[in-house]
């Protein structure tokens, strides 16, 4: 293994990791802050560098479905977005789900309008949590990388063969300079392997039917070999990682503990903000505070029951939601972990924080304050205020 | 119902996809009509116009000849009646065929 270190923002990360897969097929429109990833690959192909067919098309819902039709061709396939292009990829996003077509997306988070707002948070990728696709939250541009080369593997796996968005978040990782260490060319194109379709349209003496009508007799069982297939993919996605570890060092799990195993209190987080954690873990550990983190990787599946284990021994937990789901119990991630708790059996005291919407900046102060709640819930043993606003003014 | 045997979500190829190329005659959509075209063999000229109209396919043709009606896949729309310059074909209430076949509604 040889590997390169560069200084390099997340959006030019995940450009080279698209240029070392190098997709047969990349349909895509430019939104911020997903724009210089495809704007940098799109140099890529300008350059000869790789054999991509890179389609410019008129809209993300005309570049998801192109990605649908490539995808079903037969070919290995690639796009991205942020955002509104996510929303307005919604229809597409079901079908490419639903017709089992291992397309690859990057989605650079960033808050949905309105009103309208180009900065991270992760109302757009929750929206879509329901859309049949995998979702890997990744916390740095290193992340990003790495992830984006795993997804391939994952969503081309045969007991699987799903899309998979992988997520980082815009502007704080995607324009952020980020030290990330490459993998050398050849090791990324014999990780990812060749790509064989199951059923390429292309093949045309083998003539078959994509998409057809699928009433009430078979729409319900083919929604059920979709939730079978997505929850097979748990095992396959430890199994990448593992062969990911020996080509680069790097370990992922479907989520990562971060001095978890003797902590008291713990928060859970994804993406960027868990990095910010960790730094006030590291500053409260070294005065003798027991605290912990938890960041999920895979959102999509949901590891329930391993995440209520990991968290089962803990006091008090803050969950973290970098979006909110109006009108709902807590945000996305707080609702999936109060839910796995319950099957667990065991429960710690818990509270919800919604922070960070339309790229409000979360700061150690802030991180600092919500261990020191923990702390005052676990000597109180009383929760004040279950679903919290933080930062928001009065 | 559709007299093709209903599979599990085990059994179906995954993403709805349809592996084989012109099985469309397999699905009997007949059981959708509730008006039957019935030919009067005497009136019948076999100038096929029917047989140029009909959207499903349905009018059962030899060497030229109108041999009848296939009401497995007819789903009784009535252009062929509409359309007969004979005045050959009639539309009847199916129910009345379903109770002499022995068909529950």
């Amino acid at each position: 293994m040889s590997t390169k270190t560069v200084a390099i923002t997340g959006n030019g990360a995940a450009a080279y990791a698209f240029k070392q897969i190098n997709p047969d097929v990349v349909a895509a429109y430019p939104i911020t802050p997903q724009t210089d990833l495809v704007q940098s690959f799109s140099q890529y192909v300008a350059d000869g560098l790789v054999h991509t067919e890179l389609i410019t098309v008129e809209s993300e819902h005309s570049a998801m479905s192109a990605c649908v039709g490539a995808a079903a061709a037969g070919g290995r396939v690639m796009t991205a977005t942020s955002a509104n292009g996510l929303a307005l990829m919604f229809e597409i996003l079901y079908i490419a789900a639903s017709s089992k077509l291992p397309i690859v997306m990057p989605v650079v988070n960033r808050a949905l309008s309105g009103p309208i707002n180009i900065h991270c948070d992760h109302s757009d990728t929750m929206a879509a949590r329901d859309a049949g696709w995998i979702q890997i939250y990744s916390e740095n541009a290193q992340e990003a990388y790495d992830n984006i080369i795993q997804a391939v593997r994952i969503a081309e796996n045969m007991k699987v063969r799903l899309p998979v968005m992988v997520m980082y978040d815009g502007f704080i990782i995607s324009h952020g300079i980020d030290r990330v260490d490459f993998l050398d060319d050849t090791t990324v194109h014999d990780f990812v392997g060749k790509y064989q379709p199951n059923y390429p349209l292309l093949d045309i003496d083998k003539p078959l039917t994509f998409g057809p009508l699928d009433l009430y007799d078979y729409y319900f069982e083919h929604k059920r070999q979709q939730a079978e297939d997505i929850n097979n993919s748990k095992p396959v996605i430890l199994e990448i990682a593992k062969g990911f570890r020996e080509i680069s060092g790097r370990e992922y799990g479907l989520f990562e503990s971060y001095h978890l195993e003797d902590a008291e209190t713990a928060i859970v987080v994804l993406s960027s903000a868990a990095g910010t954690t960790k730094t006030v873990v590291d500053e409260l550990r070294g005065k003798g505070r027991k605290v912990g983190l938890l960041k999920p990787r895979i959102f999509r599946p949901f590891p329930y029951m391993e995440i209520a284990q990991a968290l089962s021994h803990l006091k008090a937990i803050a969950i973290l939601d970098r979006s909110v789901s109006f009108g709902g119990f807590g945000g996305p991630l707080f609702t999936e972990i109060r839910s796995a708790m319950m099957e667990f059996g065991k429960a710690p005291q818990n509270i919800n924080i919604i922070f960070g919407l339309g790229g409000r900046d979360i700061n150690q102060q802030d991180i600092t304050g919500i261990y020191d709640q923990l702390d005052e819930i676990v000597k109180s043993g009383k929760v004040k205020e279950r679903i919290q606003y933080l930062g928001v003014r009065e | 119902m559709s007299a093709i045997k209903q599979k599990g979500w085990k059994e179906i190829p995954k993403g709805g996809l349809i592996l084989e190329a012109g099985n469309s005659e397999q699905y009997e959509t007949g059981s959708w009509r509730s008006q039957r075209p019935v030919r009067d063999e005497q009136k019948c000229t076999h100038c096929l116009i029917c047989w140029v109209f009909c959207p499903d396919s349905s009018i059962i043709v030899e060497d030229g000849k109108i041999k009848g009606i296939d009401y497995k896949h007819c789903k009784g729309c009535g252009i062929c009646a509409a359309e007969c310059p004979a005045k050959a074909i009639e539309m009847k209430d199916e129910n009345e065929f379903r109770e002499k076949e022995g068909v529950k509604k």
